[in-house]
């Protein structure tokens, strides 16, 4: 999708062989910004255009799942949305079935899910959340909304800062955050593991999770907020 | 904006991340968050470990048609559905809630005045409109009551609550808020069981005003 007068795009580009044929491990990608002769226009988000070239490091990784949402999102690649569907929607279904739901079902719920997630891609905004973290509250409300048959309440969205620009430094934090919180996960004792997909995959209530002395809620969550500072500081800003 | 003090628990933004809380908690939790950025951060932090956890799920085994029934929707027109936003001090949940139409108040005496958002057998959520210097009924929960302030403050046994705080009461909390000099205190109240009040209403009344 073009946008108009955009000045600034993205262009993600894998670098040589990956390797790793296994979803959500780190590949290299390297991230070019490209930048045109016209004035400013809005863009869906980012920051001033005062940063010029952007030169791409080594460490620099982008997710698959982000990868193929802003390419769904930019120029609604069902491609990419075909990718998005072959990783998600088999864990999805998994998820719903966890609640007791039965299989035909769970999978009207998938179908459900994958179709606001390409519906609504155009909210999907990589300084603020992980494509995962987006998807999942996607799948979350989605399911109230169709099981419970009520309007799940949802706080307002922030307004965008007119003149935003993409902060590839931004981007890259969000994401590294994400795949810090999953090695994290993966080095949590089998207990506490599974008492954390309880309370994110299952149905524990806020006074269970807030007796269960065995959730490492706390610690999930101090190791990504290391990295929502920034943003949070920045959210401060725009009130 | 005066700061804000009193946050919502780290288990409920967990709860209300995983659709966990009861509605009327979720209206009160997605209201704070629309005005309080330290909430909204760990909403992210709680929306980013469900993510981590559901990538790292297991897989079942899909329908052979499912993806292409689906690719075959992508296309469809859709209905966009209706979007309410903020408006004046009330949070977009409470104007998700309203869905468009006026509020209504209805007087309960002394000034005081609330208007019923939502109600069911699990709970409700009201708007209460209390005149500066007016007392809130002294009342007992039976179960939890959230009370976001949306306008002005009110003060208790417990301290000072001002636009955007809230505060959490159960059944062991009995107290009497005042609302602060200055504007009329306008909260959003939440509770998994109706309130019972001890005095300026009997309780006999309470189904008729429905509180
Ligand atoms: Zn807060």
């Amino acid at each position: 999708m073009l946008h108009g007068d955009t000045i600034l795009r993205l262009w993600f580009k894998k670098n040589g062989s990956g390797g790793d044929p296994a979803f959500g491990s780190a590949r290299i990608y390297t991230m070019i910004t490209v930048t045109e002769h016209k004035p400013p226009t809005r863009y869906p988000v980012g920051r001033p255009p005062t940063k010029g070239i952007h030169v791409p490091s080594k460490d620099e990784t982008l997710s698959d799942l982000t990868i193929w949402l802003l390419a769904v999102r930019d120029q609604r690649d069902k491609v990419a949305f075909g990718k998005l569907f072959d990783f998600l929607a088999p864990r999805l279904k998994g998820f719903v079935m966890r609640n007791g739901t039965a299989a035909a079902q769970a999978e009207d719920v998938v179908q459900d899910v994958m179709l606001t997630v390409w519906r609504k891609a155009s909210m999907f905004d990589p300084h603020k959340a992980q494509a995962s973290a987006w998807i999942y509250q996607i799948a979350r409300n989605r399911h109230i909304d169709v099981a419970r048959k009520e309007n799940r309440p949802v706080p307002d969205e922030l307004g965008e800062d007119p003149g935003q620009e993409p902060d590839a430094s931004q981007i890259l934090a969000v994401e590294q955050e994400a795949s810090k919180l999953k090695q994290a996960l993966q080095q949590l004792q089998p207990d506490q593991r599974a008492m954390i997909e309880k309370a994110y995959l299952g149905d524990l209530s806020h006074q269970e999770i807030s007796t269960q002395t065995g959730l490492p809620l706390g610690t999930v969550k101090s190791r990504i907020r290391l990295g929502l500072g920034r943003l949070r500081t920045e959210l401060r800003g725009l009130r | 904006m005066s700061a804000i003090t009193h946050h919502i628990p780290d288990a409920m933004i967990a709860a209300y991340a995983s659709g966990n809380l009861p509605h009327q908690f979720a209206m009160v939790v997605a209201s704070h968050i629309s005005l309080c950025a330290e909430c909204r951060a760990a909403l992210g932090a709680h929306q980013a470990a469900g993510g981590a956890v559901l990538e790292s799920t297991s897989s079942v085994a899909l329908s052979a048609n499912l993806k292409t029934n689906l690719m075959s929707l992508l296309d469809e027109p859709t209905v966009p559905e209706p979007v309410y936003d903020a408006k004046g001090i009330y949070p977009g949940p409470i104007m998700q809630a309203l869905k468009g139409k006026p509020l209504r108040w209805k007087k309960l005496g002394m000034g005081v005045r609330q208007s019923l958002l939502s109600e069911s057998e699990s709970g409700s959520t009201r708007l209460l409109y209390i005149p500066a210097g007016q007392a809130v009924p002294d009342h007992t929960h039976n179960g939890l009551e959230l009370t976001l302030v949306l306008q002005g403050s009110f003060s208790d046994e417990t301290g000072r609550f001002g636009v955007g705080d809230v505060e959490i009461g159960d059944q062991d909390l009995e107290h009497t808020p005042v609302a602060d000099a200055g504007d009329a205190c306008i909260c959003l109240a939440a509770t998994d069981a109706p309130l019972q009040f001890k005095a300026f209403l009997p309780r006999l009344l309470q189904p008729l005003f429905r509180i």
